[in-house]
């Protein structure tokens, strides 16, 4: 029996260390490899750096409409983002009216903001300056050379069917005033500056329409090409940035496992101090407490934030709670005369309720939060959940079973190793 | 430790504590942190130590109205926060302009943000509410396990903490963002778990008393687990104060709060949530007895 219980011990201790070690330095074993869980874990911008920005869409629009607007917004920002070939950006809708685009590792915010929020807006305008109609009926942007104008550059548009029978009802009002009078004019205004001003001779029936400007040959694609990724249907503001360089995210990544490392080697000595024994045993299901929480993280994918990671650091502080209130309860016992062992028992059973009222209590919060918060508070919301799950287990499990294979050594009897 | 003959001091310390930092806090107002006014914050890493008033000179024809702070290793970098809703444009500029005077590279523009003003009162919003729910939701809990008292007491002692912290940001002038209104999460959760295990205890010792004393018996579950408190905020707080001391910037906004909640918390699972229990339960034998006679 002693002997199988110092086997038993030392295998779960060996697991927790070679755990630990794994996920500090990773791990190569024969074919089976384990990655640090610096490099496993998905960081958020603020750890790697990056750019995020939110627009917000300025529209009156609501409802079905404005759900649709949104998508096609989404949609034109997405292609943008892609053809810029990053990993993992990311285009997510925010609130009803918003769209956060995350950009990691881009160096140079200004150009990032502009290349995707350019805010191609693509109208024509008869004289009195009124929309005719817009990007959004564009179904085709190509560069041509038109043979008449000697082979310059112009980029000619195809208009889906509304567009087409708005465009000529467009160019046939115009096509009936006086040749280059001004109320024969259609202009293509892109952003709010008018880019070409064709005089409108005749209607035109069948959806098409060239600009033509003094283009260079990439002026002429470049223009074709924003029309093409889609005009937005709707002018989008800047409501919020943040562009976090490279150098700051590695940088707080590293500072926060350093602070991590000396607050949990403090808990450990403070812990090892008071308790003696069962402090070592609760040091023990604190390794096995942070392992649990990170790799169940990893598995769901989550995002890791500097909020996130002062969660988490916090968690460790508190994860010690459920040992702190066994091991009191068991002193307790013990100074009722109690023999060792029986402490224990009694020590854990009282322990038990309070450690399930006092957690569920605080994962009732946790998924409250987690369904009404936002961002970075849904994100704390898991952090919080995860932890208080992972510390009742190895607080009641990994605790109970590393102590009473310790009594069973019967060579840590002496209660004064149990702080009593 | 009596802890329920001394609840005048426990209570009127708190209570000083809030309305001293409420009326600061109307008098001179919140700290409100960009996230919440909308603005700009820039962090820039100038590779020496600035005084404020050079930096001043540099950006004055900006015209930000900003405050300038040093962080970090030596202090080499500042951060400029104004209430001016910069875009990247002007952001750039602004740091062109330190550029050029203090040579630096390009990434040594090391963080910028920028906040609308309406993104703040969204997060204002969300997070009241979802403190109001989770506040219904472990009350319900409570009441279901314990008794209602409480559950009513343990929200009343997190409206409390609440209070407290947002009172110690208020004198302080620390400010307040976004990261706060997280922290303040967390700090519910905390301190309701803290409250939970004397309450836990009162509940359990409620058996073995012979005369309805209440005022002894709050006193004998606080002592019994007052090592149990004061060991678990020992050991929260070292972990969240190594991250004060060694993080970096962006930490320590949150760390702060999580230190002052965290503390609070323990003040008031000790010394409010269980003397308004013992108060109310008094009040009511006082109201059945009188009823009786």
């Amino acid at each position: 029996m002693k002997f199988k219980n110092a086997i038993v011990l030392l295998l779960i201790i060996a697991i927790a260390t070679v755990g630990a070690i794994a996920g500090i330095k990773g791990l190569e074993i024969g074919n089976v490899k384990i990655s640090p869980v610096k490099e496993m874990m998905t960081l958020g911008l603020d750890l790697k750096g990056g750019v995020f920005v939110v627009f917000e869409a300025q529209t009156d629009a609501s409802g079905k409409e404005l759900d649709k607007i949104m998508n096609q917004t989404k949609e034109v920002i997405e292609r943008r983002v892609n053809a810029m070939g990053l990993t993992e950006p990311n285009v997510l809708r925010e609130g009803s009216k918003r769209i956060r685009i995350e950009l990691p590792g881009v160096k140079n915010a200004q150009e990032a903001i502009d290349a995707v929020g350019k805010v191609a807006q693509l109208q024509f305008k008869n004289y009195k300056g009124e929309v005719i109609l817009t990007g959004k009926h564009v179904k085709n942007a190509e560069v041509v050379f038109e043979k008449d104008r000697g082979n310059v550059p112009s980029v000619s548009l195809e208009f889906d069917s509304e567009g087409a029978e708005l465009f000529q009802k467009a160019t046939k009002e115009a096509a009936s005033h006086p040749r280059g009078s001004i109320e024969s004019i259609i202009a293509i205004v892109l952003d709010g500056k008018a880019i070409s001003t064709p005089v409108v001779n005749h209607e035109i029936p069948n959806g098409k329409a060239v600009i033509q400007g003094n283009f260079t040959m990439d002026e002429a694609s470049q223009l074709a090409a924003l029309i093409r990724a889609g005009a937005l249907p709707v002018t989008l503001t800047e409501v919020q940035t943040s562009v976090i360089g490279p150098t700051l995210g590695i940088d707080s990544l590293n500072k926060s496992i350093y602070a991590a490392g000396i607050g949990i080697a403090i808990v450990f000595l403070f812990m090892m101090i008071y308790y003696r024994l069962p402090g070592l045993v609760a040091s023990i299901a604190l390794v096995i407490y942070i392992l649990i929480v990170l790799y169940v993280l990893i598995g769901f994918g989550a995002v890791l934030t500097l909020p996130g990671i002062a969660g988490l650091i916090l968690s460790i502080g508190m994860a010690v709670d459920a040992n702190v209130i066994i091991f009191e309860r068991i002193k307790e016992e013990i100074r009722n005369g109690k023999t060792l062992r029986a402490s224990l028992n009694s020590g854990f059973s009282k322990a038990l309720t309070t450690i399930l009222d006092s957690n569920i209590t605080t994962i009732i919060a946790g998924i409250v939060l987690y369904q009404f918060g936002s961002g970075p508070i849904k994100g704390f919301a898991v952090t919080l959940i995860v932890g208080v799950v992972a510390s009742m287990f190895t607080a009641v499990i990994v605790t109970k079973t590393l102590l009473k294979l310790f009594v069973g050594l019967n060579i840590f009897n002496n209660t004064k190793l149990y702080g009593a | 430790m009596k802890v329920v003959e001394k609840k005048k001091i426990w209570f009127g310390l708190s209570i000083a504590i809030i309305v001293v930092g409420l009326i600061m806090g109307m008098i001179q107002g919140f700290n409100l942190g960009i996230d919440f006014t909308g603005g700009t914050m820039m962090q820039i890493d100038l590779k020496k130590q600035v005084s404020v008033n050079e930096i001043n000179e540099v950006i004055k024809k900006f015209d930000l109205d900003g405050d300038i702070l040093h962080v970090g290793e030596n202090k080499h970098e500042i951060i400029i926060k104004t209430k001016k809703d910069l875009n990247s444009g002007e952001r750039q500029k602004v740091f062109e302009a330190l550029q050029k005077k203090y040579n630096l590279k390009d990434e040594d523009f090391r963080e910028a943000e920028q906040f609308g003003p309406s993104i703040g009162k969204e997060i204002q919003k969300k997070a009241f509410l979802s403190v109001a729910i989770a506040a219904i939701g472990m009350l319900i809990y409570i009441t279901f396990r314990f008794e209602f008292k409480f559950g009513a007491s343990a929200i009343i002692t997190l409206l409390h903490d609440i209070l407290v912290v947002l009172a110690v940001f208020a004198i302080f002038r620390i400010p307040i963002n976004s990261s706060f209104v997280a922290a303040m999460l967390t700090i519910v959760g905390y301190s309701i778990n803290d409250t939970i295990v004397v309450f836990d205890r009162i509940r359990e010792n409620i058996r073995f008393m012979k005369k309805k004393n209440y005022d002894e018996i709050v006193d004998i579950s606080v002592n019994q687990t007052l090592t149990r408190s004061i060991n678990t905020s020992l050991t929260t707080l070292i972990t969240i104060t190594a991250l004060y001391v060694f993080g970096v910037e962006s930490i320590k906004v949150f760390a702060l709060p999580l230190i002052a909640g965290t503390i609070t918390g323990t003040y008031s699972s000790i010394f409010i949530a269980s003397p308004i229990w013992a108060l109310w339960k008094n009040w009511e034998l006082r109201k059945g007895r009188y009823n009786a006679g």
